[in-house]
């Protein structure tokens, strides 16, 4: 065996090491982002029991950390953005799918990637300048512009362009036959997309709601501009409330001492809600693996 | 079923279809309503001393954040892209895809890219700020920032590696190449557009970003950072600062400047794609 040779040899190996490190490196992240999170937040719940932490009482004066008032309104907004997004959403994917110039469907998907891109932090502004002052003026009973609805619909708003992205490529990974097949069979072309399109097209429309569940119990910034920031019980949608994430990024600046690690707390709380998220959509993917093209 | 009953349904779903050309049509104004409202919000204060004057508690600008915005890209992408690009390469030449290590991997990064950025922010903050006392620092919210776009580039780039025909590795290693040679002499040429783009959409995300970095930079607005360790702010915290500290009209001149860099840079990203994407079909 010569020289080069081994040399040659020697350099394909340290490059596999150092390519198995990099691609390493994301579970050692996570397992990081983990221990981090539980070591600091878990014994803290132990600390101030749970009754305590779950309860609806967050008064830092008394150390009273209950977040449950938070849970409830980040359920709440997820919800109802949800609900407004995917029913939106979801109808405008099957209109770019069959019931809209195919001409104009392509530079429509591109402007809708594109607004996939904003900050959410530009939602936020929209919703602070835009959202509250109508909902204040407008429609609000009670003259409160902040809450539970200002929340979701700028939510709602801002998980759009996810939905529509994924059911569309979810509705075009359906085989064309079966829309073909429908039409034979003597029925509308109406008929064939929401009665054999669409429950076809199950799976990943579902993919796509629990996507945006993801985003829309995990968004802070957008949320934190208009909801409010009450620690108290939602009743309204006209109410000043606060959701986990606004919590932690409120306290963030603020706090020290056990008020900090009751924001860790609440991110615990957040993470394993994602965890959840994150597990039903592995379930749903089937588990499967990018697959290499054309082979 | 009757001649009526049939002609009931098939009205209904036409009746479903005018919904979802209706659904489309409030959808895209939606959405174009947030733009429009901001520009129209923001343009008049759009001026020399916001973008680049001194920063007083009266006439605040945004020169610290974009000074702490280019830091962040900096910091971040400087340690996510190889890493990123570096088990991508890992993930599609150096393993087939049922083994549990792959498996595994796989799942971590499909986890973190689900993981809200706010506790992202949690960690940055209980890692750099409180376990290792470096305080608020662009450093730590640099190295956050850098593994919550890990994902993104790792499977971008995972997605143009495998684009590269299997036929270009076969003939590389036909000629008598190593592994060494074929991955950066043959398959990371083809792919560079695919990784290029990848990385221009981490710089985009890297620039929306402002959960993560309350927790981990602290946001002080006034002050221009002066080096990796000393805290400071970004363009889109200064947006969430400005709008609820009383400075609306600051608030939506700085969202058009973000929402102006954040556009750009997608176009950007397309562009390139489109442009490289030609030129490798007419290689091919």
């Amino acid at each position: 065996m010569n020289k080069a040779y081994r040399f040659i040899k020697a350099r394909d190996n340290v490059m596999r090491g150092i390519f198995l490190f990099c691609a390493v490196f994301s579970v050692m992240a996570l397992g990081c982002i983990c221990v981090f999170l539980f070591a600091e937040g878990l014994p803290f719940i132990g600390k101030v029991g749970p009754a305590n932490f779950f309860g609806t009482t967050w008064h830092l004066d008394s150390a009273a950390y209950g977040i449950l008032s938070m849970i409830v309104a980040s359920l709440y907004v997820t919800a109802l953005s949800t609900a407004i997004g995917v029913t939106a959403g979801l109808f405008t994917a099957i209109s770019l799918y069959k019931f809209c110039p195919p001409k104009a469907v392509p530079p429509i998907r591109q402007m809708i990637n594109l607004l996939a891109g904003i900050p959410s932090v530009i939602f936020g502004l929209f919703g602070l300048i835009i959202i509250v002052p109508f909902l204040r003026d407008v429609i609000s009973p009670n003259g409160m512009g902040y809450g539970i609805l200002a929340a979701s619909l700028v939510l709602s708003v801002m998980i759009l362009p996810t939905i529509v992205s994924v059911s569309l490529d979810a509705l075009n990974a359906v085989p064309k036959n079966y829309f073909e097949g429908a039409i034979a069979l003597g029925a509308t072309k109406e008929q064939s997309v929401f009665k054999v399109m669409l429950p076809a097209a199950k799976s990943g429309v579902l993919a796509a709601v629990v996507l945006s569940i993801g985003r829309a119990i995990g968004e802070t910034m957008a949320v934190i501009m208009v909801i409010g920031n009450s620690p108290v019980m939602p009743t309204s949608l006209f109410q000043s409330v606060r959701t986990m994430t606004a919590n932690i990024a409120l306290g963030a600046t603020e706090l020290s001492g056990d008020a900090a690690t009751a924001l860790v707390a609440t991110g615990v709380v957040l993470f394993f809600f994602t965890l959840l998220l994150n597990l039903s959509i592995s379930l749903l993917r089937g588990g499967g693996g990018r697959e290499r093209k054309g082979a | 079923m009757s001649e009526k009953a049939h002609k009931k349904e098939i009205m209904k779903f036409a009746a479903w279809k005018t919904v979802s050309r209706a659904a489309l049509i409030l959808s895209l104004a939606a959405l174009a309503a947030v733009i429009i409202f901001v520009l129209i919000r923001g343009i008049p204060y759009v001026n020399a001393h916001l973008l680049f004057g001194e920063y007083s508690t009266r006439n605040p600008s945004i020169k610290p954040a974009l000074i702490g915005t280019l830091y962040l890209i900096l910091i971040s992408v400087s340690i996510a892209a190889p890493i990123g690009i570096g088990s991508a390469i890992f993930l599609t030449e150096y393993t087939k895809s049922k083994s549990r290590l792959v498996r595994i991997i796989r799942v971590a990064v499909e986890t973190l890219a689900g993981i809200p950025s706010i506790v992202y922010g949690i960690f940055g903050y209980l890692v750099f700020v409180v376990a290792l006392g470096f305080g608020y620092s662009m450093i730590g919210g640099g190295i956050t920032l850098a593994v919550m776009i890990l994902p993104v580039i790792v499977r971008s780039t995972e997605e143009s590696l495998l684009a590269v025909p299997l036929s270009l590795r076969e003939g590389s290693f036909a000629l008598g190449s190593s592994k060494f040679k074929t991955i950066f002499s043959v398959i990371l040429p083809c792919a560079a557009s695919g990784i290029v783009t990848s990385l221009i959409l981490a710089i985009g995300r890297v620039i929306s970003e402002s959960a993560v970095l309350i927790l981990t930079i602290g946001m002080v607005v006034d002050r221009i950072p002066d080096g990796f360790a000393s805290p400071g702010t970004s363009l889109a915290l200064d947006v969430y600062y400005f709008g609820s500290h009383g400075y609306p009209e600051q608030a939506a001149a700085t969202g058009v400047v973000l929402l102006v860099l954040v556009v750009s840079i997608n176009i950007l990203a397309t562009v390139l794609g489109k442009v490289f994407g030609k030129g490798e079909l007419a290689n091919g």
